[in-house]
Parts: C-alpha cells; sequence; structure tokens
C-alpha cells in the first residue's frame, strides 16, 4: 500500500496539474489574507461568470494545440459571426428568445470554421499562417462588408437571457450582490462534451495521436485530414457560442471588444501544462490554466494593485508557469537518461 | 513446389523521369528471412512502399498467395498479411503503450468510440505474442528505442500477419538489444512468418537472413541464398566495384608524439586513460557503446572537459575546456551524429566548410572576402571530390558520403595537425566509406595525427597502426594493428 502510495505521489509530481493547482491555491489565500474578500460568495459567483466566456475559448485553443495546430483567429471569427447575427436580429426586428441567436452565430462559426479547416486540412498549409490570415480576413469582412459599429442595443431575448440568472449571492458584510449567470450551464455543457470526446471518442483519442505524429497517424489508420477539418468547425462553433454569451452578458455589441483575447486565452491553456507542440496535455491542466489568468485579471484590484499593472502580472504569471513546465521537460528528460543508462549496465 | 507468399514480377517505377526501378522480380517463400540490400537510392525503399501499397508501380504485378494484383492499396496489403515497420517505428510518443499498440485495429473495426478496457486486452494480447513485458500505462516517449521497437513488432502481429518487412530495424540498437531483436525474429520465423529484412550491414545479413536479394540503381543485381554470399562478393553486387582492403601501414611517424593523454578521467564516465599520438599515426579506439569512448572522444575536443590527469600537445601541457581551446591547439574532431553536431544541414556546402575558418577569410572590418572564400570552396570540393554541381546546393541535398565529406573538409580546411573522428563512417555506403579511408589514409601520410574512435572492427583494422580497446571506462588492451583480429578485440572489449 505504501508504495503504491508512493508511485501515485510520484506520479502526480511528474505532472503539471498539482503545480497550477498550489499556484492558485496560494494566490487565492494571498487575496483572501490581503482583503478578507476573496472566499465570500459573491466575490466566487463574480469569478466564475468572469471564467464562462474564457473558459469556452480555452477548450477551442486546447483542441487545436493538442492537434499540433495553433489557432489566432477564434476572437476575430467570434466576433464576425456574433456581430452578423446581432445585426441580423436587430435588422428583422426578431423579438424571440435567444436560442435563435445562439443557432446561427454557431451556424455562422461552423462556415467559418470550415475556412481554416479547408486551408489547414485540406491544403496541409500551416495552422499559424492560416489563422493569422484568416483573422484579418474576418475582421475585415465584418468592418468592411458589414460596416459594423458599436451596437447599443441587442435583441430583447438575448438581453432578457444576459441578465436571467441562476442565482444571486449576497455577501453579508459588504451587501453586495452577484448574479450567477445561466451561461454558465453552457459552459458546464459544453466542458463535459469535450471531455468525453476527448476520452471517449476515437475522434478525440484521434486529436492527440495526430498531435504525437502525424504521419503514425495517418499510417495507423486515422482519417487525419478530416479530423483536423471537423476540429476547427468545432473551434468555430465554440467560439462562436463565447461570443453570443459574451454579448448577452455585456448587454451591447462592441464589434472589437474580443479582438486580442486569443493571447492570454492561449497562454492560460500553455500555463495549464499543454504542450505548445501538441499531444500532451489535459482540459483539467487547461482549466486550471485559465482560472489562474482569470482570476489575476480578475481580483488584483482586491489586492490594492491598479488595474494598470495588470498586464505585467499576468505576463510575470506566464513566463513563470511555463518555466515551471520547460524545467519538467527538463526533469523527466534527465531521470530518462539515467533510467536507461541503469539499465544498460544492468 | 509451394506456393510463393508473395511474388513481384517486372515491377517497373519512375519518378518524374527518373527510373526508380527497373523491371525487379523476386519473391518471399513462406517463414523465410529474406534480406534486401542496397545502397541508398538503389530502390530499396520504393520496393518496399509499392509492395505494401503506398506506390503504384507503373508496370509489372504483384502475386499473393496464387492471387494477382496489378496495385493494391495499403489496407488490402494489410488483409494480404502484409506489415510495415519503418525506422521510426510508426509510434505516438505522447500516449500510452496500450494506445500504442491497439489504435490499428481498432480503427480497423471502424469503432468511434473508446472502450478502454477492450483495448488493455487488445494490448495485453499483443504483448503476449512475443512476450515482450512492458507496463502497459507508460508514456511510449520515455521507452528505450528497443521497447519501441517491440511495441511495433507486437502490433504488427495482431493482423493475421504473414510478412513482416522491417526497414532498417538495427540502426539505433545497441549489441544486445539487436541480439534480443535476432532471437525474436528467429521465433516468428518458426511460426511461418516470413520477414523481409532491409539492411545495408554485412554482419547483419549474413548472420540472421537465408536468402538475400541486392538492388543497386534500380536493377536487381543478385538473389540467392546467403551461404552463397561472401563479404567481398556482398561489397561488389552492392556497389558494383571491387575493394582491396588497404591495411594502412604508416610512414614518416614523428619522433615525439603530438598529442598526449596522461591519466585523464571524468567521473563516473572513464578514468586513467593514457595513450599518445604520433604524426602520421592513426590512433583506433574500439569498445561498446557504454565503454566510455563517446565520452573520451568529447573530453579530448574540450565538449565535456576532464575533471583528472593532463592533455599535452607537441609536449606541453594544454587546458582544453572548450572546443575553441581544442581548435586553437589545432585539434579538430568529426562527430558521431553529424547531422545534428557536424553541418548545418539547411546551408550550402560551400558555407558548411568555410564555416570554421570563417574568421581567415575576412578583410579588413571583417567583410568577408568573396573570392577567397569560393576559391576555398572549389579547392576542398575538388579535393575530397564531393559530388554536387554547384557548391551553392544545400547540404541536405548530399548522400550520407559526401556529407561526411564536407564535415573533414570544414575541419582540413582548418590547417589542423590533430583529429579527432567519433565514427567516421557511421550510415555512409560502402562505396563513399571506401573513399572517406582512402582520405584518412593520405591525411596521416601527410603528417596528421589521427584519432578514431569506431565500433566498426574491420574499418578499425584497416585504417588504424595501433588500437585501444575500452571497456567500463579503461583501457584494457593496447595492441599494433597488424598483430591484431577481430576476435581478440571482441574478447576484450566483452
Amino acid at each position: 500500500m505504501n508504495t503504491k502510495a508512493r508511485s501515485m505521489l510520484k506520479k502526480l509530481t511528474r505532472r503539471n496539474e498539482p503545480y497550477i493547482f498550489l499556484v492558485l491555491l496560494a494566490l487565492c489565500l494571498l487575496i483572501e489574507i490581503r482583503s478578507g474578500q476573496f472566499f465570500s460568495s459573491n466575490n466566487l459567483v463574480d469569478i466564475a461568470s468572469a471564467m464562462v466566456v474564457p473558459g469556452l475559448l480555452a477548450i477551442g485553443a486546447f483542441m487545436v494545440i493538442v492537434s499540433g495546430g495553433i489557432d489566432v483567429s477564434f476572437p476575430a471569427l467570434a466576433s464576425l459571426s456574433v456581430y452578423a447575427t446581432t445585426k441580423f436580429l436587430l435588422d428583422i426586428n426578431y423579438e424571440g428568445g435567444v436560442w435563435v441567436a445562439i443557432l446561427i452565430a454557431i451556424a455562422i462559426g461552423a462556415v467559418l470554421g470550415a475556412f481554416n479547416g479547408l486551408f489547414i486540412g485540406y491544403f496541409r498549409l500551416p495552422a499559424l499562417i492560416v489563422t493569422l490570415g484568416s483573422s484579418s480576413v474576418f475582421k475585415g469582412v465584418m468592418q468592411g462588408a458589414l460596416n459594423s459599429k458599436q451596437l447599443t442595443t441587442i435583441p430583447v431575448g438575448m438581453r432578457t437571457w444576459g441578465t436571467s440568472s441562476l442565482f444571486i449571492a449576497r455577501n453579508p458584510v459588504s451587501g453586495l450582490t452577484s448574479r450567477m449567470p445561466v451561461a454558465f450551464i453552457a459552459f458546464i455543457v459544453v466542458l463535459a462534451l469535450a471531455y468525453f470526446m476527448f476520452r471517449f471518442t476515437m475522434f478525440g483519442r484521434g486529436i492527440y495521436a495526430i498531435g504525437g505524429s502525424e504521419a503514425s497517424a495517418h499510417r495507423a489508420g486515422f482519417r487525419v485530414i478530416r479530423t483536423k477539418f471537423m476540429m476547427y468547425i468545432m473551434v468555430g462553433m465554440i467560439a462562436s457560442l463565447a461570443g453570443v454569451i459574451r454579448v448577452c452578458m455585456m448587454q451591447q455589441m462592441h464589434p472589437t471588444n474580443m479582438l486580442g483575447m486569443e493571447m492570454n486565452i492561449i497562454a492560460g491553456v500553455v500555463l495549464g501544462g499543454t504542450a505548445i507542440t501538441g499531444g500532451r496535455g489535459t482540459l483539467l491542466g487547461c482549466m486550471l490554466g485559465t482560472l489562474l489568468i482569470v482570476i489575476v485579471e480578475n481580483s488584483l484590484i482586491l489586492l490594492g494593485i491598479p488595474t494598470s499593472w495588470k498586464s505585467v502580472f499576468t505576463g510575470a504569471l506566464i513566463i513563470i508557469g511555463t518555466g515551471v513546465s520547460a524545467y519538467q521537460v527538463i526533469r523527466m528528460n534527465r531521470t530518462r537518461s539515467v533510467k536507461i543508462k541503469a539499465r544498460r549496465v544492468a | 513446389m509451394a506456393e510463393s507468399l508473395l511474388k513481384a514480377v517486372d515491377i517497373y517505377k519512375s519518378f518524374v523521369g527518373v527510373e526508380a526501378l527497373k523491371n525487379v522480380t523476386f519473391a518471399i517463400e513462406p517463414g523465410e528471412i529474406h534480406c534486401l540490400a542496397g545502397e541508398n537510392g538503389s530502390g530499396k525503399s520504393t520496393l518496399i512502399k509499392i509492395i505494401s501499397g503506398v506506390y503504384a508501380p507503373d508496370s509489372g504485378h504483384m502475386e499473393f498467395g496464387g492471387k494477382s494484383f496489378n496495385k493494391i492499396t495499403p489496407i488490402e496489403a494489410i488483409k494480404n498479411g502484409i506489415q510495415v515497420i519503418y525506422q521510426d517505428f510508426s509510434i505516438f510518443p505522447n500516449l500510452t503503450v496500450m494506445e500504442n499498440l491497439a489504435f490499428n485495429s481498432e480503427l480497423a473495426d471502424r469503432r468511434k468510440l473508446v472502450n478502454w478496457k477492450r483495448m488493455r486486452k487488445i494490448a495485453e494480447e499483443a504483448i503476449a505474442k512475443i512476450d515482450f513485458k512492458v507496463e502497459l500505462d507508460a508514456i511510449v516517449g520515455n521507452l528505450t528505442v528497443a521497447e519501441k521497437q517491440m511495441i511495433a513488432i507486437s502490433r504488427a502481429l495482431m493482423f493475421n500477419t504473414k510478412l513482416i518487412i522491417m526497414d532498417e530495424p538495427t540502426t539505433a540498437l545497441t549489441k544486445r538489444e539487436v541480439r534480443n531483436l535476432f532471437n525474436i525474429i528467429l521465433k516468428l520465423k518458426e511460426r511461418g512468418i516470413a520477414i523481409l529484412f532491409v539492411s545495408h550491414k554485412l554482419n547483419e545479413v549474413f548472420e540472421i537472413s537465408e536468402n538475400f536479394t541486392i538492388l543497386r540503381s534500380g536493377e536487381l543485381v543478385a538473389t540467392g541464398t546467403t551461404a552463397d554470399l561472401d563479404a567481398e562478393k556482398f561489397t561488389y553486387y552492392m556497389t558494383g566495384r571491387e575493394f582491396k582492403r588497404n591495411y594502412f601501414t604508416p610512414v614518416n611517424v614523428s619522433e615525439k608524439p603530438i598529442f598526449e593523454v596522461q591519466d585523464i578521467g571524468i567521473e563516473g564516465r572513464f578514468s586513467n586513460i593514457s595513450f599518445s599520438v604520433h604524426k602520421g599515426e592513426i590512433v583506433g579506439i574500439t569498445g561498446l557503446l557504454d565503454s566510455g569512448r563517446s565520452e573520451l572522444a568529447l573530453s579530448m575536443f574540450g565538449i565535456r572537459p576532464i575533471e583528472t590527469g593532463q592533455i599535452l600537445v607537441k609536449g606541453e601541457p594544454v587546458k582544453i575546456n572548450s572546443p575553441t581551446k581544442a581548435i586553437e591547439h589545432k585539434i579538430g574532431y568529426v562527430p558521431d551524429d553529424r547531422l545534428s553536431e557536424g553541418l548545418f544541414l539547411s546551408q550550402s556546402i560551400g558555407d558548411n566548410i568555410v564555416i570554421s575558418e570563417i574568421d581567415r577569410l575576412a578583410k579588413n572590418w571583417g567583410i568577408l572576402d568573396q573570392q577567397k572564400r569560393s576559391d576555398e570552396i572549389a579547392h576542398w570540393v575538388k579535393e575530397l571530390a564531393i559530388a554536387t554541381p554547384n557548391p551553392d546546393n544545400l547540404c541536405q541535398t548530399l548522400s550520407g558520403g559526401n556529407q561526411q565529406r564536407v564535415v573533414l573538409a570544414k575541419w582540413l580546411a582548418c590547417n589542423l595537425e590533430i583529429l579527432v573522428l567519433n565514427g567516421p563512417t557511421v550510415g555512409v555506403d560502402i562505396g563513399s566509406k571506401h573513399d572517406i579511408h582512402g582520405i584518412l589514409q593520405a591525411l596521416a601520410k601527410e603528417g596528421l595525427g589521427l584519432i578514431i574512435i569506431s565500433d566498426d572492427l574491420p574499418e578499425v583494422l584497416e585504417n588504424c597502426s595501433r588500437i585501444l580497446v575500452m571497456k567500463a571506462g579503461h583501457i584494457v588492451a593496447d595492441m599494433k594493428a597488424n598483430e591484431a583480429d577481430e576476435k581478440t578485440i571482441l574478447s576484450y572489449m566483452l
């Protein structure tokens, strides 16, 4: 039993998630000690609500990175599909529920994702180049063809959904209240589906396999091109869902508001132990990494640090976090070569 | 007569005008160990890819168990019991042993969902077939090369396999691992599985194969039973040239040594090593992979500085703790892994040649003298007969043998006095190997001191004047090459 526990512990220290978890815990405790407000019910609900959009985007980014690719176009993709949807619904004076908006946005997202998937999958172009390009194209279509400007009102269905809540948390000391948005359920559902896909479908294992070795995946019988194509469609759909949720929660459509989010999202994914070279990483780690970034972005104010310093802290966190992952890899390689040496001598 | 397992008849294939295979016909019988040999570019890999369905032949046909095919798809090849184990083993380094083993059959069954219990069962059955012990949850990237190969073999056996094609399976294995692999091949043979073994290593061909086929520039030059083959014929078939063994006899050996090591050591790697090299001499150092021979080579060039003892150049004690220091004392080093350590593959041949002497080619203000540079490049390309139409071509366009010549040229351009070579002909085909040996012997005659570190015993015996044998970090034997033979050296090595 003891040896079993020890080998469990050894396995744990080799993984990235425990370290991220400890850093997260330390940060939370630090904020709690300084402000006494971190573990208050309304702050926790605030963080959960702030996690919805980045969490969804991170699931998409995680998928792409595990496959050995990269996507920097998802904020532009989401902006375009949501802007088109909102504008269209306003123009026809749509007054029904939010689900139409969600369905239209997801459909447009699928088409735009297919655009990425076509070039990356079927034409085998490098993912970074394609998504840098498509990011510009999406932005250009939105600003040029659709002549985008800020929409201060959004359709009534989106508006009411954005303010509806599962429950309201109230801080007994300060009297502040926070709403848990209904959209949190959407996040949990997508997360659960993604977990199931990665763990229990050949499609999901295929994404890992492609990230490990594309040539091997092809020879083993995975349909590499189709898997990539489908995956970029899924990423487009998830990003668009995140976009709709964001617009609903903000109660207005600001076309350029999401642009530039890609860096922090990708940083969160990598921070959570996902190898930027593909093939390695877990959804749990990805979520922990994203949560860490979300907390730093939202709670530094509780530490008395001015928000203008926020990007310095996020940046430092990324460097330290990825540094730890890199050190882990070095350590693993070292123990490996020692092990092999020992075996040769034996 | 029994029906052949596989017959390839009159296979012809060309790629944009280049003829890769010219009407090759050969057959494999059930349970036969057949060696396919040939130099780089002889058409070996094209033939394998046609048999396994990756390429379609331009003309000719194949027969599997009596059925005739003009061309087959990879799936049909697998259904007919053919499995290829490529040099990279087609594994997923990021996934577990279990997944690596089970994916192929799960995909063949067109499964959409993953059942981890079933995958474990499939994996357990697969490794049991060759009595291979491995933790199924281990990540494959953390295993040794030999273990990865065992995974590839167990996986290949899962499909009612009749023929396994192994592409240069011994390349990265230690001697013991090769032995283990051969035992498994023999066991597979007992079960009636045929093996097509692709190799250009003479001793392996003789040891394991019953029959052989040799290709040269797309043509089948010889096929038959290995018992009728000897080393000279083998070399002749491979290259179309006759080689006489040129045993090296040193001339003009200097009285005083130009390079000496006294009692040098690195904790845990090697210790108490002393020897000296005179001008005009070639000293060979041999030993097993873990004998410390590579570390010794690196220490003489300052990459892994020595911790005890001293190094003397021309009788003067010198401190060599970096490659820059070594070059200052006119010591050069040709690494065993020339691809990662010795060359800039994506740079031009010319730049690779002049890189080490680039300072001497500069005019005032450090500006490169283009005329001097191209003269120098032209000189070395001619001197070492590097086969290229244009030295501005990238280094990766050259064959292994020619790449090795570029590495040599790079060092010779620096006017060295001592050259340390670690495995000078690893991965080089026979023809180039012969030429490189000629170059090394000529260099010694011109007055360089050479140290060759190699486990290729015929190479050491042919080219060295003195042979040191290393074992577990010590020199266990020091003999004159003309008084040594392979058997004695081996008895010291093991």
